[in-house]
């Protein structure tokens, strides 16, 4: 597959993955593996004192097999995020941030004028943002405009595995921006995704539909080959579509 | 932790991810992470909203009322 360049890193893979809700750590290594991303996604929580251990992923990833990229999970403010973003730059990993600010907390879909003002800040302090936005070009374009490396536009609210609800809103993104747009949330199955890539988007972000499947790396290797699938058909640039039939077998010669 | 147990005129008191503390008086950074035993893990420090540098956690004296927030990555999406 042709790769996919972020702020002029390369991935191996247009699928990047998410590490939470996963059953225990050794379902989410198959899964991550399976699904041969690149580049998996982290969240910034408080140490629990008593049980340091407890959540710390780290001791089960390697930075060295799987790029990080740190998210803002959770902020609900710009001030939030901008301090988030600090403190995961701060573990001297990574000064790449998948940014979000949400401005609703039954639907998770993003508080865009936060989300404007914290990529400023962000890009401003050096970070390389990739910001988590709904599937709207104007917001798309403004973020462009304040230099985000990734615009990441949902196509149906995180979580929700419905699926590509507006195909429309995300090939017009696609069209108008010279910066990746890596869909992030609401893929829920491989049909999905591979829909999805077919709107000639550059990748896809992806957790619950792998952490809440059955067999997550199960899941997993579909979703790899349904990314794959959808970048290639287009890549090959689909047929017309018509509202009439047209034979594919000669009309000539039909023995009689 | 154990300074906590033995509260005295020369304890401050300090907040770690939301929670009061007491510690000794000229407790550095470091030595509250060793005392956590959270020292050597991949836990950034953040004092007073400041991100406190690896670098400067054995000369980061801690003063009464200091907030401090400890935070690692965890899985997420």
């Amino acid at each position: 597959m042709d790769k996919l360049t972020i702020a002029g890193r390369e991935l191996d893979s247009r699928l990047i993955v998410g590490t939470g809700k996963y059953a225990d750590p050794e379902t989410m290594l198959r899964a991550l593996r399976a699904s041969g991303a690149a580049m998996v996604t982290v969240a910034v929580r408080r140490v629990d004192i008593e049980h340091p251990d407890r959540d710390d992923i780290l001791r089960y990833l390697d930075p060295e097999e799987f790029a990080l990229l740190p998210n803002t999970a959770g902020c609900y403010t710009a001030e939030d995020a901008v301090r988030v973003a600090r403190m995961a730059r701060g573990t001297g990993m990574s000064d790449w941030i998948k940014l979000e600010v949400i401005g609703d907390k039954d639907t998770l879909l993003p508080d865009t004028a936060g989300l404007l003002t914290a990529a400023r800040e962000l890009v401003d302090e050096g970070f390389v943002v990739l910001a988590y936005t709904n599937d709207d070009l104007v917001t798309a374009l403004r973020l462009e405009d304040l230099g985000v490396a990734a615009v990441m536009p949902l196509v149906s609210p995180i979580g929700s595995g419905l699926g590509l609800l507006n195909p429309l809103n995300i090939r017009l993104i696609k069209s108008r921006l010279d910066v990746p747009v890596i869909v992030d949330a609401g893929v829920g199955t491989a049909s999905d995704a591979c829909a999805t890539m077919e709107q000639g988007v550059d990748g896809i972000l992806m957790n619950t539909a792998l952490a809440e499947a059955e067999d997550p790396a199960g899941m997993a290797t579909a979703m790899r080959l349904a990314v794959e699938a959808g970048r290639a058909a287009y890549l090959a640039g689909r047929m017309a579509k018509r509202e009439w039939a047209v034979p594919s077998s000669p009309l000539q010669g039909i023995p009689g | 932790m154990p300074e906590a147990a033995q509260s005295s005129s020369e304890d401050i008191r300090i907040e770690v991810n939301g929670e009061p503390r007491e510690v000794a008086a000229g407790t550095s950074v470091a030595a509250l992470l060793r005392a956590l035993g959270l020292d050597g893990r991949t836990v950034v420090v953040e004092l007073n909203r400041e991100i406190v540098r690896r670098t400067e956690i054995d000369d980061m004296i801690l003063q009464s009322e200091d907030r401090l927030e400890l935070v690692h990555f965890v899985g997420g999406g």
